[in-house]
């Protein structure tokens, strides 16, 4: 037994080169973070600025046609309460009035962030090809693929939609994800395990990792969409606006509605990722369900999210607490994939540790 | 009694309305959403400590190894039913209530939907301007191909029928207009998916009642026959009867394993394992030769036959103090670690004047370190080696109690063969031979095959389930991605000006509906002459 005769060969070069450009892409993301986070910081200041402005514009008009030429908008609090909560920036379709051409900032982070995820691209695929097969066969591939996957899903979605005040959130999460495989899980490049040489690892992980990148997206809105309430909430009550920022964030409501669309194809994504495992599980192990660790916990996801759209489609679970449940659920699928993959012993042990 | 109900709604809890009252609350409790919504949060609650804890399920023997180590919070646990969650008590009354919760919420769905189906959609409101994407265009007059009200109406009607629109012509006392309703399989696609979450429920028990499953292991040269006798364990559903076992027959003439021989970081890992089996559909059929394969089971006759492990196993011969053969055949071995360093036991009850005992290790690849403790460097059997510890005594087979055949009790047994004695541990090489001390027999190591280990599972739910599995995937799908609307179209006529009026409503969630919206505007301006001037009342944001 000279070589491996079953297999084709490991192409070891390649492999190193993929490790050296995960480190890359992941030194480039973290510039593309700070650079998103100097965009939301500069907001903070235009904003003032524009306000500055408006007050002056408004206060001149005030003076030159007097109050009872603006019936409409006679007092000044409720006009600044407006101005506020971002409404004049954008809208609850997510399209930005003004202030986006004006930031450089985010700009320069979006063509960084294609540099990096091209660098990633690279990386995870050159891995795929020294290994002659799907780059998702251990915890590092896990993880790095991944984060290939949400950077690619939220890069796409930019051409739809300006996101980009989601962008230090996204940058960072990628960084954390390239971070802890290279540091946490590192792992040459090798062949599969037996128990992974199947045709179902190339649909059930793929599905599982894509469905993964959207609840990640969305446990993203929800997070923004609790803290723009509980700011449009201090607004009401005459606090002042702590966070000027979350004006280049879109409303709750908005951030709600598209994270529900967001989880609904996720949720049909994890549905067919439990099938599919079921199916390979029949295969591999006799058994379609057997309660494995992973399994409990897929279905504990499962459960959390279609209580998530009951909750919201029809349970009139609106608002925060539609968000907290979205959040529960993102928070398990971040359980499943590290906690229970390393501590946890059971049938999907494959992390490598 | 009709009127202590409405009160009782109107206040919202238990009333005194005797007992059929009494259980009618209950069921408008039980089935109302957020009873519903709180059992589902509850089952995925529930479901945690399966995962915590080790299931009698999964691993019995784990269980009773957790109860060793806790001798104080397992019992509790145990009284829990926290080691068999997913069939405990609380676990099945949340899915029990989940269940009955969900057929009380979808059966008058499915009446009331099914009704919708043989209705005609609405009729136009009175004020269209009021709902959320609206629009009002008027007709020109003074062009050549100006339409009648007839062709207007006309028109509209076959524009919504050919975009799927039910439609119905309407003529009232505010007018005439086209409604019309799309996304009826919304409502089926929802309804699909919940009867089929209870399809796969009822199948999965059925399932479990009338299969079987059961393990065996098998000795290269060995023949596993599909009997009852024949398993090393086997756990039969409550419904299943022995003459469902299907008399096939699996003979193991090889084990290959491939190990990685070329990679630095995994040289030994294995990448392969693959059994050559001869398969007898019944006893009169031909053998045929098959490969059986982790992830790839022998399907045979709706038994699938799974290869779930394997080891060594070593044959030897022990004959006794009086010089008979008192036991001679292959011995399954347990792997310790990569290197298949196995750990085996051999009882000989049979040997005389005393029982004998062996136990130890196996190392595929003998060396010897600095230590001068031997090891081993591989899994492969390149330089096999048996190192044991001999006993004699009484074996305790005779007391009655179930014994672990990987275990040796030497309570009642002296120690005869290991290091701390004088006369040493047993090592054989292949095929050497070793004379115990005193007399009492002899040992030698013959030969060395593989095992594997088989799982066999019989389930007659697994077919149902995935169809079920499939039909809810399904409808999941449609549900999610059919929308559900409305859109209502006026013919308006003020003083001689005629306009036309449009309205769309979204049932349930429906992120298009403006764009739906602007499509039909495109048609009907391609349709009739209208004039470009409109009221876009919907599209103002706030």
């Amino acid at each position: 037994m000279g070589s491996n005769a079953a297999l084709e060969p490991i192409n070891e070069t390649l492999g190193v080169y993929s490790q050296l450009f995960m480190l890359l892409a992941a030194m480039v993301y973290m510039v593309v973070f700070i650079f998103f986070a100097l965009d939301l910081a500069k907001t903070n200041k235009s904003i003032s600025e524009m306000d500055a402005a408006a007050l002056k514009e408004d206060e001149k008009l005030l003076v030159s046609a007097g109050a009872v030429a603006r019936p409409g908008r006679g007092r000044r609090g409720e006009d600044s309460r407006a101005d506020n909560v971002g409404e004049h920036i954008v809208t609850d379709k997510m399209e930005y009035t003004k202030l986006s051409s004006s930031r450089k900032m985010a700009r320069i982070a979006v063509v960084l962030m294609c540099l990096a995820t091209a660098l990633h691209g690279f990386a995870v695929f050159a891995r795929a090809f020294a290994a002659n097969r799907v780059p998702w066969g251990n915890m590092y591939e896990f993880m790095s693929t991944g984060a290939l996957v949400v950077s690619v899903v939220y890069l796409v979605a930019l051409f739809f939609k300006d996101l980009r005040f989601m962008g230090s959130f996204i940058s960072g999460l990628v960084t954390l994800m390239l971070c802890g495989a290279t540091i946490g899980f590192p792992t040459p490049v090798g062949h599969l395990v037996p128990a992974l040489q199947s045709p179902w690892i190339v649909i059930h992980v793929s599905i599982a990792v894509f469905a993964s990148a959207l609840f990640a997206i969305s446990f993203a809105m929800n997070v923004l969409q609790l803290m723009q309430h509980a700011r449009m909430k201090r607004i009401a009550e005459g606090q002042p606006d702590k966070m000027p920022f979350m004006r280049v964030v879109p409303g709750a409501g908005a951030l709600e509605n598209f994270a529900y669309r967001l989880n609904t194809i996720g949720f049909a994504m994890w549905t067919f990722t439990v099938i599919a495992g079921a199916i390979w599980a029949e295969a591999a192990w006799g058994r379609y369900w057997g309660w494995d660790p992973k399994e409990v916990w897929s279905f504990v996801i499962w459960v959390v999210y279609a209580g998530y759209l009951h909750a919201r489609a029809t349970g009139g679970w609106t608002g925060p607490r539609s968000a907290w449940l979205s959040i529960i659920g993102f928070l398990c699928v971040v359980f499943n994939f590290t906690i229970v993959n390393i501590f946890f012993n059971g049938l999907h042990s494959y992390a490598g540790v | 009694m009709a009127k202590n109900k409405q009160k009782a709604k109107n206040r919202g809890d238990a009333p005194a309305l005797g007992f059929v009252g009494f259980l009618r609350w209950i069921w408008t409790q039980l089935t109302s959403m957020p009873t519903a919504l709180f059992l589902l949060l509850m089952l995925a609650v529930a479901a945690v400590p399966g995962s915590i804890f080790p299931q009698r399920s999964v691993n019995p023997e784990l269980v009773t190894q957790y109860l060793d180590q806790h001798p104080v919070a397992g019992p509790w646990l145990d009284r829990f039913q926290m080691f068999e969650v997913y069939s405990s008590a609380w676990f099945s009354a949340i899915y029990i209530l989940l269940f009955i919760s969900l057929v009380g919420c979808i059966t008058p769905r499915i009446k009331k939907h099914a009704k919708a189906l043989r209705t005609p959609p609405p009729r136009t409101p009175a004020k269209l301007e009021r709902l959320p994407q609206y629009h009002s265009m008027e007709v020109m007059e003074d062009q050549p191909d100006t339409p009648t009200d007839d062709q207007l109406i006309d028109d509209a009607y076959k524009i919504l029928k050919k975009r799927g629109y039910r439609v119905e012509r309407r003529d009232d006392a505010t007018g005439r207009s086209v409604s019309a309703e799309r996304g009826y399989t919304r409502e089926i696609g929802n309804l699909l998916f919940h009867i089929s979450l209870l399809g796969i429920l009822a199948t999965a028990g059925l399932g479990q009642a009338y299969g079987y499953g059961g393990q065996r292991v098998v000795v290269e040269g060995e023949t596993f026959v599909n009997s009852l006798v024949s398993y090393d364990s086997f756990s039969p559903g409550s419904n299943f009867s022995a003459d469902n076992l299907q008399g096939y027959s699996v003979k193991l003439d090889k084990f290959d394993i491939l190990f990685d021989r070329d990679s630095k970081d995994y040289f030994g890992q294995p990448l392969d394992f693959t059994a050559h089996v001869q398969v007898r559909e019944n006893p009169d059929a031909e053998p045929v030769k098959q490969e059986l394969k982790v992830n790839h089971p022998l399907r045979i006759d709706g038994a699938d036959v799974y290869l779930v492990g394997n080891g060594y196993a070593p044959v030897v011969t022990v004959r006794d103090g009086e010089g008979n053969v008192s036991y001679s055949g292959p011995l399954v071995s347990v792997p310790q670690d990569s290197v298949y360093t196995s750990l085996m036991v051999i009882k000989v009850p049979d040997a005389k004047p005393e029982q004998l005992g062996f136990q130890g290790f196996l190392l595929p690849t003998a060396l010897v370190g600095e230590d001068n403790v031997a090891f081993s460097g591989d899994p492969n059997a390149i330089n096999p080696q048996l190192q044991l510890n001999s006993y004699y005594g009484d074996l305790g087979l005779n007391s009655g109690e179930p014994q672990n055949v990987y275990v040796l009790d030497t309570e009642k047994m002296t120690e005869l063969n290991s290091r701390n004695l004088d006369a040493g541990g047993i090592v054989l090489g292949a095929g050497d031979t070793y004379e115990l001390p005193d007399n009492l027999g002899s040992i030698t190591f013959d030969d060395l095959k593989r095992y594997i280990a088989l799982d066999v599972n019989y389930d007659p739910g697994k077919w149902p389930i995935a169809i079920f599995s499939g039909l809810a995937l399904l409808g999941l799908i449609i549900s999610m991605f059919t929308p559900r609307r409305r859109v209502w179209v006026k013919l308006k006529n003020e003083d001689g000006r005629r306009s036309i009026e449009y309205a769309l409503l979204a049932r349930g969630e429906d992120p298009r509906l403006e764009r739906e919206s602007d499509e039909l505007q495109k048609i009907f301006d391609k349709a009739w002459p209208l004039a470009s001037q409109e009221q876009d009342l919907g599209a103002v944001n706030g």
